[in-house]
């Protein structure tokens, strides 16, 4: 049986993107409102979950050309990365820096390394949910 | 120079080894290697000057500061006649196996590994000042033993003889650091030196005569003193020169150093004199007697050994009278102890190189099939006179030293009128005696049947011919080392024994030469140990001629009453045993470990709430509830008896999805804007991927449960329910610290930078516990993975099969 699902795929390629701006969005603005890496990557994975609910997996693999695995492991290497990268300037473990700097177009930016382990936060989130489901899915 | 860096050396040498032997296929990997303990031994030689003069050097390196725990290379006389001990013959040894392993069929990369990590563990033992690094070294020689005796790992003997040995040395080894942890309460540091120097402060600690026995039961399981000696003759498995390294010159003499470095603690304690003396003796006996029984070369060379580590111990525990008395004959055994290790060093490596070139050429150690070897292998045959003839006591070999040393002190046991010894002493020089008889039996025997007598052409399975050179050098100056320590006691004992009693005994002596000992090999007709070493002779001699009479009385001992007996069945009793107490509450249902975690989990938390009267409500500190809350509220419960009574798994998931999205709700109503935020997305996408896992899922069942499961499955479900809802009410109620909130709010801007506090306690403040989540969520991302993966190619092998 084909059921008729032209309504969920045409909406589908509107709201994925607007999810994913959205979970973008509210990575960036996790250090003063709420967010962070964790609740975006939660969200781009439900962006993603959504494609795969209106589309098959092989579609979406093709769209997607990831490998959500090593993006695991990317992730996981980035927050460390972040988390060691203080002992190279004398200071304990997990020491954060952050500092206020004038950037072209987006004026005064406050950027903080706590950025980038949010990053890896994210990274980490999205890959192993995504394999999870892959594996979870693609087993029939 | 840092000189605690060079315990290391071997090790890091290590690190080429698989490399050298991959790429230079041509030479034998074992030129490298032997470059290491060569260098290691000049150097170390460049310390006797300052042992001699009772000085000693410390070289440190931190490790966990904040614990007290760190590397310190620390030398005095005592190390360094270890140190020299371990390099010194570890060079010959490694000469050795050059020609013993050969470079085209065995795995020399693993073999030069595993040594030279053995060769950093035991200097890391016998230098190290830490008991905590000592410990971890103590435990690195364990290993790297059981790595060694299981080199041949295709031969099942050689796999029962490495586990059998790791058993019972680690064994001993937990028992050692528990005496260290109670060494280190009762003195409030590690640090060997300073546990020395106020040591008078714990002998009527509660903990002294605890760790004593602990210690020393470190000391007995290496050294392997009776009963845990069993290991020994099985670890024989391992190549001959590991044997001769590791298992006679270096590694089970770790328990006597041990026994050693603590004398001056626990030298105080009668317990240490009689268990050190007696169980020293009792081995001594018993491995003297049971080498007879053996036939192989190597075991027999195994229960001398064990003998000898006995003759030692005891001489150790003769020794620490000196704490007692000021008898000169006492200095006189611990003296003759560490003079007597060394001796030992050379007689027994040289015998075993002999034993492992006898089994070389000829294919065997059966003793039983050997015979007449003297004609065909000259040299050899020299090289196992002089060790055998050092080893049973008989002049001009150092061994006779020693052992007339040994004797002495004995001897003079008789006297000594503490601890009741007046009444028992006479057993030791009797028991004493016995043992050298015996000594002297095993000595002959192990000579003559092998190169003596007639040939048995016939049985040996290569054509014998004397050994290469290389193969001879090692244990030819082991044997000339034999000769000369014979004629040059005194220097020996200036350079390298004087030091090592004076670091054994700080509290008698302030110089090595203070330790008023000479070693002459004639002390006149009135030395009792003369007539004794006169009456070993005959009767060892006429014992050794009438052997074949009566070595039978050896089978008389049944096998299933022998100490290995009992290894053996306390092994197979806890793997059965532990295999049935986990199979009686491991029955491969996750619903059951539920049960246990759930039940386990409330009836604690419970029993602890009410125990210490924790359980405190405040209705004051309640929020008011609005209609909102209360209509979320009653959708939730709706939500959770709609799971309950649900009779499809579809039902139930969506159901799950409200009882999720309604909790969400209340983090809206208490403006928690992140986690309903988090709860939102995680409810979706767990939906999501229930969904998806939907089909794969059996159909929903009872499980066959009973009215009376389900009615103990309720009552679990209400615990659970039950205590967090009283958790979550008291610690609301009562605040024992004082929150941590105010912290995080004045802190967020000026020490991170941030806004948001709640993603800032994520990345920031509690950024280790992040950090770990990601971890864990990365591990089962892959577990998931991995689990599918593979049984999706297990399918696909069946399919093939069909």
């Amino acid at each position: 049986m084909k059921t008729n699902d032209v309504i969920l795929q045409t909406t589908t390629k509107l709201v994925f993107f607007i999810i994913f701006l959205f979970s973008i969005h509210i990575f960036f603005a996790g250090h003063y409102t709420p967010g962070g890496g964790f609740v975006g990557g939660l969200l781009t994975t439900g962006a993603i979950i959504l494609l795969l609910l209106a589309f098959d997996l092989k579609t979406v693999q093709k769209a997607l050309p990831f490998n959500f695995t090593i993006m695991t492991g990317i992730g996981l290497l980035l927050a460390l990365g972040t988390a060691s990268g203080s002992i190279f300037f004398n200071v304990p473990f997990f020491t954060h820096a952050f500092d206020d700097f004038t950037l072209p177009l987006f004026g005064v930016t406050s950027l903080h390394t706590a950025m980038i382990f949010d990053a890896g936060v994210f990274l980490v989130v999205v890959g192993s949910a995504i394999t999870i489901i892959q594996s979870i899915g693609g087993d029939s | 120079m840092d000189f605690v860096l060079l315990i290391f050396l071997p090790i890091v040498a290590a690190l080429f080894v698989p490399m050298l032997f991959r790429k230079l296929k041509g030479i034998h990997t074992g030129w490298f290697v032997l470059v290491v303990p060569v260098l290691l031994f000049g150097y170390y030689t460049t310390f006797l000057s300052t042992t001699m003069d009772g000085g000693h050097a410390i070289s440190e390196l931190q490790w966990i500061p904040s614990l007290g725990i760190s590397f310190v290379s620390y030398i005095d006389g005592l190390s360094i006649l270890f140190s020299l001990l371990i390099t010194g013959i570890g060079a010959l040894v490694v000469l050795y196996s050059i020609f013993y392993l050969d470079k085209n069929k065995e795995k020399l990369g693993n073999f030069y590994v595993y040594l030279l990590i053995f060769m950093t563990a035991m200097l890391g033992v016998v230098q190290s000042d830490n008991v905590i690094s000592l410990y971890l070294f103590w435990e690195l020689t364990s290993i790297s033993s059981f790595l060694l005796i299981g080199y041949w790992f295709t031969r099942d003997r050689s796999r029962f003889g490495a586990l059998k040995s790791m058993m019972i040395t680690v064994f001993g080894g937990l028992m050692m650091l528990g005496g260290f942890i109670l060494l280190g309460i009762m003195g409030g540091t590690f640090s060997i030196r300073e546990l020395i120097a106020q040591s008078s402060t714990f002998i009527n600690h509660e903990f002294f005569t605890l760790s004593l026995i602990l210690i020393l039961l470190g000391a007995f399981t290496k050294s392997a003193q009776f009963p845990f000696y069993i290991w020994l003759p099985d670890a024989m498995e391992a190549p001959t020169p590991v044997s001769a390294y590791l298992h006679s010159a270096t590694m089970v003499k770790a328990g006597l150093y041990l026994v050693a470095r603590f004398t001056p603690i626990f030298a105080v304690s009668e317990v240490w004199i009689w268990l050190v003396t007696g169980i020293g003796l009792l081995t001594l006996f018993w491995g003297s007697i049971f080498a007879v029984k053996q036939t192989d070369l190597k075991a027999i060379l195994a229960f001398s050994t064990v003998s000898q580590l006995g003759l030692i111990m005891s001489l150790l525990g003769a020794g620490a009278i000196t704490f007692h008395t000021n008898e000169a004959i006492f200095a006189l055994a611990m003296f003759a102890a560490l003079f007597h290790l060394i001796n030992h060093a050379t007689f027994k490596g040289s015998l075993f190189m002999i034993a492992g070139i006898v089994d070389h050429e000829t294919g065997t150690r059966d003793i039983r099939k050997l015979g007449g070897l003297m004609s065909i292998m000259p040299i050899s045959f020299t090289v196992a006179f002089i060790g055998s003839m050092s080893m049973a006591g008989l002049p001009p070999f150092n061994g006779f030293l020693s052992k007339e040393m040994f004797l002495d002190s004995m001897f003079a046991l008789r006297d000594f009128s503490l601890f009741n010894f007046d009444t028992w002493g006479i057993v030791f020089p009797i028991v004493a005696w016995i043992a050298s008889v015996f000594t002297f039996i095993y000595s002959f025997y192990f000579v003559f049947k092998t190169f003596a007598g007639k040939r048995k052409k016939e049985k040996l399975p290569l054509e014998p011919h004397e050994a290469p050179i290389g193969m001879l050098l090692s244990p030819i100056i082991l044997a000339s080392l034999v000769v000369v320590i014979f004629f040059i006691p005194n220097v020996v004992g200036k350079w390298l024994v004087k030091p090592a009693v004076m670091a054994v005994q700080p509290y008698e002596y302030a110089h090595p030469s203070e330790v008023a000992v000479t070693v002459s090999a004639w002390h006149g007709f009135a030395s009792p140990a003369l007539w004794m070493t006169v009456g070993v002779i005959i009767i060892g001699a006429l014992l050794y001629l009438s052997l074949s009479k009566w070595q039978k009385i050896y089978s008389i001992q049944p096998d299933h009453l022998s100490l290995n007996a009992v290894y053996d069945a306390t092994m197979t009793f806890s793997e059965k045993g532990m295999n049935r107490l986990s199979r009686f509450y491991m029955n491969g249902l996750i619903r059951t470990y539920l049960i246990y975690i759930f039940a386990f989990v409330s009836v604690i938390t419970l029993s602890v709430l009410f125990i210490q009267d924790a359980f405190v409500v405040d209705m004051s500190s309640f929020t008011e509830v609005n209609s909102f809350g209360i209509i979320n509220a009653i959708i939730l419960v709706l939500g959770v008896i709609f799971i309950l009574f649900s009779k499809t798994r579809l039902g139930a998931i969506i159901a799950l999805g409200a009882v999720g999205y309604s909790v969400a709700l209340f983090f809206v109503i208490f403006k928690a804007p992140d986690l309903a935020l988090t709860q939102l997305v995680i409810e979706t996408v767990s939906v999501a991927l229930f969904l998806l896992a939907f089909q794969h899922l059996p159909k929903l069942s009872d499980h066959g449960e009973t009215k009376r499961n389900k009615l103990a499955n309720a009552i679990i479900a209400l615990g659970v329910g039950v205590t967090v809802t009283l958790v979550a009410l008291s610690a609301h109620s009562q605040k024992l610290i004082s929150s941590i909130s105010q912290y995080y709010i004045d802190t967020v801007k000026t020490e991170a930078g941030g806004g948001n506090i709640v993603n800032v306690i994520l990345v920031d403040y509690r950024g280790f516990d992040t950090l770990f989540e990601i971890a864990v969520l990365s591990i089962a991302g892959i577990g998931v993975l991995g689990m599918i993966k593979l049984r999706l190619a297990k399918k696909e092998d069946s399919n093939e099969n069909k």
